[in-house]
């Protein structure tokens, strides 16, 4: 099947495109299903999901395992293609998008290549696009001070830790300056500290790059600390139960995590989850 | 080093086996002899007969040792009576089958993995190509060949092919699709082409599985140049002179030319294990 995929037979398959921008949201959906076809019948994985993210917002999706946050984000990457309603990215239509290279994606796990370095790693997709050699260099090298890892891009994936990689994974997604950055619980393989560390890290490269971020996570205060808005689903059939915007400012100290505003979102965030919960 | 004694050990071992195997294998001769010259064989003398006849059963490692230094070292390598060149005729045929079955292998390697139809439909033609057996279809290659005016080397490494691409077949298609579900999504994400994803992803993924394979191949081949030999009737090669030992009853002679192909097939193994070292240490992948 991925064979068929990635010789380019997905592309032809694509619902026509519908380039129609939607009060200016980088992220538009509307009314989105996605039902897979299994064995043991469909699968809801998303139904009727409607959901704008605007330029510059940090969006975090959590809920229990299955609710759908994970095909929420393929959708937007265009690795999955949904069976109902519409989805736009930069105003255009998700393939369309990614033809653009409109985003970066961060997977779980870090996938490195092993026969890489970090920095061949890191201009892999800069040579897929075309990129002259000094380009790639140039930007190998500003990525990796963007994520902390300057004077390792000699050094291959084995030789770093799973926080160095998931580091470098973060790199490669920024080396090619995509406006959007999609990341599949990036730092679920990760111990609480160096989480802690990478959540720091990533807001610091969020204000600085203002880029557009959405950021699935299973952790609440991960979420709660990261966000300015936060999505909460809940499963069977996937979707939306509640989307919370967060009054905390943009600069965040990790000791805000104690302050009564915080407290406050993460109970209402805690509460959407068992509701989510309750009624199925 | 360390891995030198437990070699050496087995050696041992395996010389002491074939000594004390050679004495009840060829004592019947030693008697006969004996009894024809009336004599009483003590054990040692017995011993002693037993590792030094001329067309011995089983003959002794010395003897083989032997006749080794005297076609090798002794012999002008032009010479028609010196084993490395008998080995060199059968070294090329093999070397050429090799090139051929490794460059098959890889293409129908790609075609199956690009290629639902291939996929459905080549992989068990592959298999029961390996099914056959290759005593059986050497002479059948040879007189279609020969019929069509092809002889000498390329009838041999035709051979050689047909035994060697299927490890590199199997090996390959599943070096292609090694990668990951994740590490395809990651090159879609990109929008990375059909080609690229093959060159920088696919490719190199494989290449641990490829050297394994062509150390499989390797010795594949060299069966099959042997082989390829016996039903010609050929004069020269390693397969000529297993053929030649066994008309005459020249047991010294089969021996020492199988410890040849022994010995090459473990020197081009070698060869392809020290590249592939070289090739995965340079992609950060030893292990
Ligand atoms: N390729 C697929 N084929 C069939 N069913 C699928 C496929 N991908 C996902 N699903 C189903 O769709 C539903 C949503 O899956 P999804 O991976 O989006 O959940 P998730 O919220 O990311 O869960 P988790 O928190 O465990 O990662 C699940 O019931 C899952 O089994
Ligand atoms: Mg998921």
């Amino acid at each position: 099947m991925t064979d068929l995929k990635d010789a380019g037979l997905k592309d032809a398959g694509n619902p026509a495109a519908h380039p129609d921008v939607r009060g200016g949201a980088v992220i538009s959906a509307k009314d989105l299903d996605l039902t897979f076809q299994t064995n043991d019948g469909p699968v809801h994985a998303l139904k009727g999901v409607s959901l704008d993210i605007e330029k510059g917002e940090f969006v975090s999706f959590i809920g229990p395992s299955g609710c759908g946050k994970t095909t929420f984000l393929r959708c937007m990457a265009d690795l999955e293609q949904p069976t109902g309603g519409s989805i736009t990215v930069n105003g255009v239509t998700a393939a369309e998008a990614r033809a653009a290279r409109a985003y970066g994606y961060v997977f779980q796990a870090a996938g490195l290549y092993p026969w890489r370095t970090i920095g061949g790693n890191i201009s892999l997709p800069l040579e897929i696009m075309g990129y002259s050699r000094t380009e790639q260099r140039d930007r190998v090298a500003r990525v990796l001070e963007l994520v902390e890892l300057a004077g390792f891009e000699n050094k291959f994936p084995w030789q770093l830790s799973g926080g160095m990689q998931q580091r470098a994974s973060i790199a490669r997604a920024l080396g090619f300056d995509a406006d959007i950055l999609l990341m599949d619980e990036p730092f679920g393989a990760l111990d609480e500290i160096v989480r802690d560390h990478l959540n720091e890290q990533l807001l610091k490269l969020w204000s600085r790059t203002e880029k557009t971020i959405a950021f699935v996570t299973h952790s609440i205060p991960e979420a709660v600390y990261l966000s300015t808005k936060i999505v909460v689903m809940s499963p069977r059939p996937g979707r939306i139960t509640d989307v919370i915007d967060s009054p905390l400012p943009k600069e965040r100290p990790l000791d805000i995590r104690e302050s009564p505003e915080f407290l406050e979102i993460a109970h209402r965030v805690r509460e959407g989850l068992r509701a989510g919960h309750g009624d199925d | 080093m360390r891995s030198i004694i437990p070699v050496l050990t087995v050696v041992a071992v395996i010389m002491a086996i074939w000594y004390a195997a050679a004495v009840p294998m060829n004592a019947p001769w030693a008697y006969d002899v004996a009894k024809r010259a009336d004599i009483e064989l003590t054990f040692s003398d017995l011993v002693a007969a037993t590792w030094s006849q001329d067309k011995p059963k089983l003959p002794a490692p010395h003897q083989v040792g032997v006749e080794l230094w005297e076609t090798t070292v002794q012999k002008n390598i032009t010479s028609k009576r010196s084993l490395v060149y008998h080995a060199w005729i059968t070294l090329s045929a093999t070397l050429m089958g090799f090139g051929m079955g490794t460059v098959l292998g890889i293409m129908l390697a790609v075609g199956i993995v690009y290629n639902r139809v291939m996929d459905m439909s080549v992989m068990p033609w592959v298999i029961a190509s390996q099914t056959i057996p290759i005593l059986a279809l050497a002479p059948m290659i040879i007189v279609v060949l020969n019929a069509v005016g092809i002889s000498g080397l390329l009838p041999k490494a035709v051979i050689s092919m047909y035994l060697s691409f299927f490890p590199v077949v199997v090996g390959m298609v599943k070096g292609l699709r090694s990668p990951e579900v994740m590490q395809l999504d990651q090159m879609h994400t990109w929008h990375a082409s059909a080609s690229q994803t093959f060159w920088k992803l696919r490719l190199p993924a494989s290449m641990p599985y490829l050297f394994t394979s062509l150390k499989v191949a390797m010795a594949a081949s060299l069966v099959g140049a042997i082989v390829g030999e016996l039903p010609t009737g050929a004069i020269s090669g390693l397969g000529a002179r297993l053929l030649a030992g066994s008309y005459y009853g020249q047991t010294i002679q089969i021996w020492s030319a199988l410890v040849m192909a022994a010995a090459l097939a473990a020197v081009m193994v070698a060869l392809i294990g020290l590249i592939q070292r070289i090739v995965l240490k340079r992609m950060g992948m030893a292990t």
